[in-house]
């Protein structure tokens, strides 16, 4: 079990050097929540704190779901997973490792707009609770990131296609740019079903103090669709990986 | 000898093909064991089914004791694999490689740093160990690869074509190593579809085709058997009662295809010499006639059809 752990960790060292250390990935994963944040934030007169906080959930959603769909499909094309799937680790152990890589990455680029908040006189009031969100945030979003991985295609582009095309949607339902309590029932109903909804409601709790959702909710609900999330992902590449060689 | 690895009654089917067809044999500690087949004849199907890569669709596989549907990571570990086709990381470099090998089957950083430096001097990749492997040849790449392989230290080295497509001197690098870690007492498995190459590396072989073993034994012993193996085609002007060619003196079978008749021949001289005396009491003219060494496939054929 340990070793299961620290062949993991190597595994997640080798994703860091091969994937995450390439400009692109880093540049898509600060810009696309920027972007989107810039579009939609510009002329409302809204509060900073809830602006910050929506764009700290986003930028965790966005990074910690940027890479851990390609690998997958990138090693079955660069010919490396027969090596992997001969190594003396379970699949599990290579999804975990795949997601520590990703929810790293995620932790370290969600400081970007935490430090832009407090430039901007945001302040934590909340701190281990914002810390809790972000790292449970960045394990569930990656977990996620592996389920759009799992089918036994080595194109990253049909992947990625996959995954943009659930991933945009799911920023509007999730109470970002529209607090959830102003949203219809049926808007709010759908902002439940969403993972985002949870870590961007946190992060109002820990800038602001206030929250729709109470914590303890917002922690349950995020750790229920990680687990529900690496139970399907790990299933699924169980059943994939041998159909990629 | 004990027995490193075992394989009962081992099959494969993919959606209604038969890849592998319930296979059984042993491997013994300290052997080349070589698989030899064409291609498609299940060779890499079964090395994956032995390296824990696919499971069996039935039967059962051991590696040093260790039953590998229900001990797969023990097993594992007491092997070196290099897959058919296979590719180091080729942004890492090729010491970040080697390391990150050992690191996935558990090796102690300081052994695995001493054990790289050794590989890599002997391989003559040393050199090279800090840039990226996308910048190495097709033969240094292949060369990593094996030297990956051995970054644990393993019991039993499992090499699926390993020279298929290399310039003669990494072919014959491989070669060499494959014969040092003979000395050295490790078990081998490999698997090619050079004759020459099983002859020259293994103590036995096992001839694979369309997923079923043909025969198991030493190199030489199988040569012997297809030694007396070669065959006169000849074609005639006319159709042949081929009764009358089978009659011949020294001739151990008969095919036909198309218009061609194939003899099998212990002489082929002694061969040619009746079918020209034949052709001419006949009054028929010979088209074509040549005499041919058995192809592979041929000891296929000879072998399957003594079944
Ligand atoms: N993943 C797969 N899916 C379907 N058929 C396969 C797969 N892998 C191999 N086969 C088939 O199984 C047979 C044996 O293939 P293989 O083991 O690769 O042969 P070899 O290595 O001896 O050339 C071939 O007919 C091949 O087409
Ligand atoms: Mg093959």
């Amino acid at each position: 079990m340990i070793d299961q752990m620290r062949r993991a960790y190597a595994i997640a060292k080798k994703d860091v050097r091969i994937y995450y250390l390439k400009g692109p990935v880093i540049i898509f994963g600060i810009l696309s929540p920027a972007f989107l944040f810039l579009a939609f934030m510009i002329g409302r007169d809204l509060h900073v704190d809830f602006l910050i906080a929506g764009l700290l959930g986003m930028t965790i959603f966005f990074t910690s779901t940027s890479v851990t769909p390609v690998i997958a499909p990138t090693e079955t094309q660069t010919r490396n997973l027969e090596r992997l799937a001969a190594a003396p680790i379970s699949v599990t152990t290579i999804l975990f490792g795949d997601m520590l890589a990703s929810v790293l990455f995620g932790i370290a680029i969600s400081l970007v707009p935490i430090l832009l908040g407090m430039a901007l006189g945001v302040t934590i009031v909340h701190p281990f609770i914002l810390a809790l969100g972000i790292v449970l945030a960045a394990f569930c979003f990656s977990a996620m990131g592996l389920i759009f991985s799992s089918t036994p295609t080595s194109m990253t582009s049909t992947v990625m296609m996959l995954s943009t095309m659930i991933k945009f949607p799911l920023v509007f339902i999730s109470g970002i740019f529209i607090p959830v309590q102003e949203l219809p029932s049926w808007g709010r109903a759908l902002a439940s079903l969403s993972p985002l909804t949870y870590i961007t409601d946190l992060c109002r709790y820990s800038f602001q103090g206030a929250c729709h959702y109470p914590v303890m909710v917002d922690i349950g609900a995020l750790l229920v669709f990680l687990i529900v999330f690496m139970v399907i992902a790990i299933k699924l590449h169980e059943r994939s990986l041998p159909k990629r060689l | 000898m004990k027995n490193v690895i075992e394989v009962k009654e081992l099959t494969k089917h993919y959606n209604g093909l038969t890849a592998v067809d319930h296979i059984n044999f042993e491997v013994e500690e300290g052997e080349v064991f070589g698989f030899l087949g064409p291609n498609g004849a299940g060779k890499t199907t079964t090395v994956r089914m032995l390296t824990g890569v696919i499971k069996p669709s039935s039967g059962s596989v051991s590696v040093m004791g260790f039953d590998l549907g229900r001990h797969p990571i023990r097993a594992k570990e007491t092997m070196g694999v290099v897959p058919e086709l296979s590719n180091a990381y080729t942004e890492l470099s090729a010491w970040n490689n080697l390391q990150f090998m050992a690191e996935l089957y558990g090796v102690p950083k300081r052994v695995a740093v001493s054990r790289a430096e050794e590989l890599l001097t002997k391989f003559d990749l040393y050199d090279r160990k800090d840039h990226a492997v996308k910048t190495f040849s097709k033969g240094m790449k292949q060369k990593l690869i094996t030297a990956m392989s051995l970054m644990n230290d393993p019991e039993i080295l499992f090499l699926d074509e390993p020279t298929s497509g290399l310039d003669v001197r990494s072919a014959r690098l491989i070669k060499e190593m494959v014969r040092e870690l003979r000395d050295t007492g490790k078990t081998i498995f490999l698997t090619t579809h050079y004759m020459d190459e099983a002859s020259q590396l293994c103590n036995r072989v096992a001839i694979i085709n369309h997923g079923r073993i043909a025969a198991i034994d030493a190199p030489e012993k199988l040569k012997m058997r297809i030694g007396g193996l070669q065959y006169v085609e000849v074609s005639f002007t006319a159709p042949v009662d081929v009764s009358d060619l089978r009659a011949m003196a020294g001739i151990i079978g008969l095919r036909t295809s198309g218009d061609k008749i194939q003899l099998y021949t212990e002489e082929p001289d002694r061969t040619i010499r009746s079918l020209v005396d034949y052709s001419r009491s006949n009054d028929l003219e010979i088209v074509t006639l040549n005499t041919l060494t058995p192809t592979l496939e041929d000891v296929f054929v000879k072998l399957t059809e003594e079944e």
